[in-house]
């Protein structure tokens, strides 16, 4: 690699060259047509053109590339859930992050710096208690540290012994870690588009043809397409796509929000958060501090900021670190989450035969593009679900075989 | 600052209140019915009726709220009259 990189350098006439090619003319039919030109829809459309020879692949992207949840999410990447279908999907999914860079030949920055969540109450050590001990079972590194552990691992935490939020105990996760979420996207679009997948910006999805139990054609603002397979991984927007296919899934969306104050000098070298107030911190490699929390406390389908939220948002933020009070916020935003009953996404089958579904990934899938893509391309391309996928099936709710992970998710990470 | 208005109270800061989820139709008569009661919740790209309470006095409500812009149209106590006309959720 160094040597090649000298290579490069002393080379004359060196050519530009677009990591993404301009968006080309849809074909009249593609073999796959993928919805949703985030994270997922790219890492899928990477895995069909390297490991299953599929290269008729489009990929359609109402807006432009990750431009959605991929780039509103807080690029947090961990396998600290209670369930072991859970446990299992993310675990492969951070050792997918862990080989990424390597992967791709693209640089995701991937730092695997351990994720520590803090108790503030005797339940959330009770749950830590239960969630370590699943983890542990599945093979992932987590382990509940006491008062003592907190302060040896991350020594600027407010304790606050005696206090209102006195700092019990936490969840020491040493295997989670923190990406560049552009990075990531590109890589996989990168990569993609090399393979031949068309990456198509600005094509918004209308609506679907649909004949007995498949879908035969994708109607889109710059034409109709026929579809061989369909994949949709349209973030925020799954309901609203599934409901054009004549499909109802059981998402609510709810607006989450999250901020960054201005950057400083690196002293936070792990991923810090809170169970009990809805908070959690990480430095991004500019310096930055990412705030972010809990999704809004109603329902709604905008990405409208609000006050009260930022203001919570800050106050957990000082609690768990006082001296940031004269830190200045320097961008905020929000973004659409769709959400499960049991906050665990909805992967694979749907009720037309060739519509497979990447969808309901609650407070957001960043953790899991590389192994949603890498099995929803295994799913497309076999057409089969494979037997990871098989616990996040649509049909689990008419089973009432649900996955409980609002603990390890919404607020509790 | 958000503002709510409870049918009781009258218009109150938005921080004061709760939000309980989507009205239902509580009639469920086959097991399908229970399914979507519980797990397909409304999710319209427009206006949804929903419970709301205000926390201080404890007065559940029916809001209707556009849930593209967050406007709050209008707020009445279930079995009002405005209840009464409201369309069906």
């Amino acid at each position: 690699m160094p040597l090649e990189l000298l290579k490069y350098g002393l080379r004359r006439g060196h050519k530009p060259f677009h990591d993404i090619p301009p968006t080309p003319d849809l074909r009249r039919s593609y073999d796959v047509v993928i919805i949703g030109g985030g994270g997922h829809g790219l890492a899928a459309a990477y895995y069909l053109s390297r490991y299953h020879g599929i290269t008729n692949v489009a990929v359609l992207e109402k807006g432009y590339l990750a431009g959605g949840n991929t780039a509103r999410n807080t690029t947090t990447v961990r396998s600290n859930y209670l369930t072991i279908p859970s446990i299992e999907f993310y675990r492969e999914g951070v050792s997918l992050f862990e080989n990424m860079s390597h992967e791709l030949g693209f640089n995701v920055m991937f730092s695997q710096r351990g994720q520590l969540t803090l108790a503030h109450s005797d339940g959330a050590m009770r749950s830590f208690r239960l969630r370590a001990e699943m983890g542990k079972h599945a093979g992932t590194r987590i382990e509940v540290v006491d008062a003592r552990g907190v302060q040896k691992i991350c020594p600027h935490v407010n304790m606050d012994f005696g206090g209102q939020h006195e700092v019990l105990g936490g969840l020491w996760h040493a295997d989670g870690g923190t990406a560049r979420h552009d990075a990531v996207a590109w890589g996989y679009a990168k990569r993609a588009a090399e393979n031949g997948v068309q990456i198509h910006q600005r094509t918004e999805v209308t609506g679907f043809g649909v004949s007995g139990d498949r879908v035969t054609e994708v109607r889109t603002n710059r034409g109709t397409i026929q579809a061989g397979q369909v994949l949709q991984a349209a973030g925020g927007m799954n309901g609203r796509i599934a409901e054009m296919a004549g499909i109802r899934l059981p998402i609510r969306c709810f607006p989450l929000q999250a901020m960054v104050t201005q950057p400083l000098k690196p002293f936070l070298d792990i991923l810090l958060s809170s169970s009990d107030l809805h908070t959690y911190l990480v430095q991004s490699s500019r310096g930055e501090i990412v705030i972010g929390g809990g999704t809004d406390p109603y329902q709604l389908a905008s990405t409208r900021s609000t006050l009260p939220q930022k203001e919570a948002l800050a106050t957990g933020a000082l609690q768990l670190m006082p001296f940031l009070h004269n830190v200045k916020l320097l961008r905020q935003w929000a973004g659409i989450t769709d959400i499960t009953p049991d906050f665990s996404p909805i992967m694979g089958a749907s009720p037309l035969q060739n519509y497979w579904l990447d969808a309901g990934w609650g407070t957001w899938g960043f953790k899991a593009t590389g192994v949603a893509g890498k099995r929803m391309a295994e799913t497309v391309a076999t057409a089969r679900v494979p037997d990871i996928l098989r616990p996040f099936a649509l049909d689990r709710f008419s089973r009432f075989e649900l996955l409980n992970e609002m603990g390890a998710t919404a607020a509790g990470h | 600052m958000k503002i709510m208005t409870c049918p009781v109270n009258g218009p109150r800061n938005i921080s004061e209140f709760q939000w309980l989820g989507p009205v239902h139709d509580t009639a469920e008569a086959t097991d399908a019915d229970l399914l979507n009661r519980l797990f397909f919740a409304p999710n319209p790209m427009g206006v949804l009726r929903e419970w709301w309470r205000h926390t201080p006095s404890n007065t559940v409500f029916i809001a209707e709220r556009d849930l593209t812009t967050d406007e709050i149209l209008r707020s009445y106590l279930k079995g009002s009259d405005a209840d009464r006309t409201a369309s069906p959720a």
